[in-house]
C-alpha cells in the first residue's frame, strides 16, 4: 500500500489535515502568501518613503487587487480545472460579491455624500429618488452584506446549476450560457431603474467598519486580509480536491457517464462546486471593491469572464496554485503592458492564450514542474512526483 | 410472436414488450427477456441488432417507447437516472473499455466500491479496512495488483478491461451487464475472463453481450440471439446455432 500513497500524489494514509500539508506545493503556497503579507506591510508603513525598499500605497493596493483576483482565478480552476465546467461568465459572481459590499460602503457614507441625504446615497438623490427601495435595506449593517456577498451569488449559481445540470448542459453549451448570464447581468445594471447605480456604479466610498478606506494602515489591513483569505480558500480547496469528492469531480470530468453507471449523481456533485466556486468569486469580489474604489456594471462584461479563463490556461489548470500564478502574471503583464504599450495589450493578451493553448497545454505550471524547464529548478524525484496530478 | 413471460416466477431482470426507435428506426422492437437469479446469460447479434440500445434502456440511459422493464420483479426501471438504477444493484461495462484515465488504478477501483454516493458521503470519507480487503480482493482476481499506483489511462487496452471489470466487482452489483468484454483481450485473458464470469454467476446475474463465438461457447450460458431489435431464438449455444432462421441472419454467413 506504501508505493500508492507516494506515487499517486493524491495521498491515502493519515488524515486529511496531514495529507493537506504533505504536498510541497501547499507547502510552498502558504510560505509564499504568508511572506507577501508580512513583508509587504511592514516595507509600506515602516520602511522610510525615500529609502529604496520602500513600497509605495499604489503597490501595496495594486497587490491587493491581484490577491483578489487570484482568489477569483482559485475559484474558476476549482470547476474548471476539476471539474470541466468551463463557466465563461464567472466574472458574474465576483460582480455581485463586489455590488453587495459596495452597497454596505455606500450606506457606510450616510450624510457625508454630496448632497448630504442621510438616508439615500447620491446617485438616488441625483435621480429624485425619495426613498430607499427595499433591497438596499440591511445594507447598513456589516454582518448582512458579508451574508448577501455570499449568499447572492451562491444562491444564483444554485438556480442556475440546478437548472442547467439536471438538464445536463454541458461542454460548449454551457459555457455559451454562463456567458448570456452575466451579459444579461450587465444590462440589467447598466439601467438606472435597477437600483445600483446604473452606468456608474457604486463609488466614492468613505470607510468600512469606521476605518478610512484612503488611510495606509487600512490599505494595509485589507491587503493582508485578502492574503488570508486567499490561504484558507486554497487550504478549503484542497481539502475538496484530494477528498473523494475531488476524485469524483475528475471522474465527471473525464468520463461522465462512467460515473453515473458507478451510481454517483453527477448532477449534485456538478452543482455542489459551482456554487462554492461562485460563493468564493463573490467573497473575492468584495475583497476588490473597497481597494479599487469603485464597483460598475463592466465587472459584468463577457470579457471580463474570459480574461480569468486565460489567467487560468496560463498558469495551468487543475493544480491551484497555477491559477494564482496565472492570476498575477497576466495582471501584472496588463498593469505593465497597458501603461508602456496601451494599444498592444488584447494583441499580447489574445497571443499569449494562443501559444499557452498550443504549446503550453499545462501552462506555466507544466513549464516549471513538469517541463525541462523543471529539471534545473527542482532536484531528481519531485518531478515524476507532480506529473501525476489531474491534467 | 409475443410471448407472454408471467410475473409469476422470481426474475432479476423481466423486460415485456420494449419497444424504442431512433427517427423511426425501430432500434428494439417488442422485446421480451427474462434473466433469473443467479443466471448468465449470452446475447449475440449482427451489428444494429440492438444490444446496446436494450443495455442503455435497462441502465436508464435511453428511455423505451413502450413496454416494461423490471428489476426483482418490483422495480420498474424506466422511471429511474443511470445513477439510482446503479445504486440498486445494476453494474454496466462498456463497449470500449471507460475507466479515468486520470486517476490511479487503485482510485478507480476505490471510486467504484459499493458504499454510499452522496456528496457528503465523499467529502468525508475515509477507506475502511473491510473496503481495502475488498479492493486486495479485487486486484487478485484481476490481476493488476503491481499496476495499482499507475494511471489507468497508461494501461493497455486489455488490462483496462480488466480494470472495468474490476470495477464492476467492487460495486457488487445484483446484476452485471458486461458489453463485448473479450474484445482487445489476449486468448489467455479471454480464458480467464470467461472462468470469471462463470464464477460470478450464481451469486450474481449476469449477462454478457459478445461477437466471439468461441468466448461465447466457453461460457456454457444460455444464448439469446438479438435480430432487428427483437428476440430471434433463445437457448443453448448448439441449439441456437441449428436454428435455420439464426444461420440464415446471423451465424451462415
Amino acid at each position: 500500500m506504501a508505493t500508492t500513497d507516494t506515487v499517486s500524489g493524491t495521498a491515502l494514509s493519515g488524515p486529511i489535515v496531514v495529507k493537506l500539508f504533505e504536498e510541497k506545493s501547499t507547502r510552498w503556497f502558504l510560505l509564499a502568501i504568508a511572506l507577501l503579507v508580512c513583508v509587504m506591510p511592514v516595507l509600506n508603513l515602516l520602511v522610510p518613503a525615500d529609502s529604496a525598499f520602500h513600497v509605495s500605497n499604489y503597490t501595496i493596493t495594486l497587490l491587493g487587487k491581484y490577491l483578489s483576483y487570484a482568489l477569483l482565478a482559485l475559484a474558476v480552476d476549482l470547476i474548471w480545472g476539476y471539474c470541466g465546467i468551463l463557466s465563461l461568465g464567472h466574472g458574474a459572481f465576483f460582480a455581485l460579491g463586489g455590488y453587495a459590499m459596495g452597497m454596505y460602503l455606500m450606506r457606510q457614507v450616510g450624510d457625508r455624500g454630496v448632497y448630504g441625504d442621510p438616508l439615500l446615497p447620491d446617485f438616488m438623490v441625483f435621480l429624485n429618488w425619495q426613498e430607499l427601495p427595499w433591497f438596499w435595506y440591511g445594507f447598513d449593517q456589516f454582518w448582512f452584506a458579508a451574508l448577501m456577498v455570499m449568499l447572492v451569488p451562491g444562491v444564483l449559481a444554485f438556480v442556475f446549476g440546478w437548472l442547467a445540470f439536471r438538464s445536463r448542459v454541458t461542454g460548449v453549451y454551457l459555457s455559451i450560457i454562463t456567458q448570456a448570464l452575466t451579459y444579461a447581468l450587465m444590462l440589467a445594471f447598466f439601467r438606472n431603474e435597477m437600483g445600483f447605480g446604473g452606468n456608474n456604479g457604486l463609488t466614492d466610498f468613505k470607510d468600512l467598519l469606521g476605518f478610512d478606506l484612503q488611510s495606509n494602515l487600512t490599505r494595509c489591513a485589507l491587503f493582508v486580509i485578502t492574503g488570508l483569505i486567499l490561504a484558507l480558500a486554497y487550504i478549503f480547496c484542497k481539502w475538496l480536491t484530494l477528498s473523494k469528492f475531488g476524485r469524483v469531480l475528475v471522474a465527471v470530468r473525464d468520463a461522465e457517464s462512467r460515473t453515473r453507471f458507478m451510481g454517483y449523481r453527477v448532477e449534485h456533485y456538478k452543482l455542489f462546486v459551482f456554487v462554492a466556486s461562485a460563493v468564493i468569486a463573490g467573497i473575492a469580489g468584495a475583497l476588490y471593491v473597497p481597494q479599487v474604489g469603485i464597483i460598475n456594471p463592466g465587472e459584468f462584461s463577457p470579457i471580463n469572464s474570459i480574461e480569468i479563463i486565460v489567467w487560468v490556461a496560463i498558469g495551468g489548470r487543475g493544480t491551484l496554485y497555477g491559477a494564482v500564478i496565472g492570476a498575477f502574471l497576466v495582471n501584472y503583464g496588463k498593469t505593465y503592458f497597458t501603461g508602456a504599450f496601451p494599444d498592444l495589450w488584447l494583441f499580447l493578451l489574445g497571443g499569449l492564450f494562443v501559444v499557452t493553448t498550443l504549446y503550453l497545454p499545462k501552462g506555466v505550471k507544466g513549464l516549471l514542474v513538469d517541463g525541462k524547464l523543471a529539471k534545473y529548478f527542482s532536484r531528481s524525484g519531485s518531478v515524476s512526483k507532480t506529473s501525476t496530478e489531474g491534467v | 410472436m409475443v410471448t407472454n413471460i408471467s410475473l409469476q416466477e422470481k426474475t432479476v431482470l423481466y423486460l415485456n414488450g420494449v419497444s424504442k426507435s431512433f427517427d423511426g428506426f425501430k432500434a428494439i422492437n417488442n422485446l421480451n427477456m427474462m434473466i433469473k437469479p443467479g443466471e448468465l446469460r449470452a446475447i449475440i447479434g449482427p451489428n444494429g441488432a440492438g444490444k446496446t440500445t436494450m443495455m442503455d434502456i435497462i441502465t436508464g440511459k435511453t428511455r423505451p417507447d413502450s413496454g416494461d422493464v423490471y428489476f426483482n420483479n418490483e422495480v420498474d426501471l424506466t422511471r429511474h437516472s443511470e445513477a439510482e438504477i446503479a445504486n440498486m444493484g445494476i453494474g454496466r461495462k462498456f463497449q470500449k473499455p471507460t475507466v479515468v484515465e486520470t486517476l490511479s488504478v487503485f482510485e478507480n477501483l476505490e471510486l467504484a466500491l459499493k458504499g454510499k454516493r452522496r456528496v457528503w458521503d465523499s467529502l468525508f470519507f475515509t477507506l475502511s479496512a473491510q473496503g481495502r480487503a475488498r479492493i486486495d480482493d479485487v486486484f487478485e482476481i484481476i490481476g493488476l495488483g503491481p499496476r495499482r499506483s499507475i494511471l489507468a489511462g497508461a494501461l493497455a487496452h486489455g488490462e483496462k478491461q480488466r480494470l472495468e471489470i474490476g470495477m464492476l466487482l467492487v460495486q457488487s452489483p445484483e446484476l452485471l451487464l458486461i458489453d463485448e468484454p473479450a474484445a482487445g483481450m489476449t486468448d489467455e485473458e479471454t480464458a480467464h475472463l470467461a472462468e470469471l464470469l462463470k464464477s460470478i454467476a450464481g451469486t450474481h446475474s449476469v449477462v454478457v453481450v459478445e461477437h466471439d463465438m468461441e468466448f461465447v461457447r466457453s461460457l456454457n450460458a444460455t444464448v439469446t440471439v438479438l435480430h432487428e431489435g427483437s428476440v430471434l431464438a433463445e437457448g443453448p449455444l448448439d441449439k441456437v446455432q441449428k436454428n435455420e432462421r439464426v444461420i440464415e441472419v446471423y451465424l451462415g454467413r
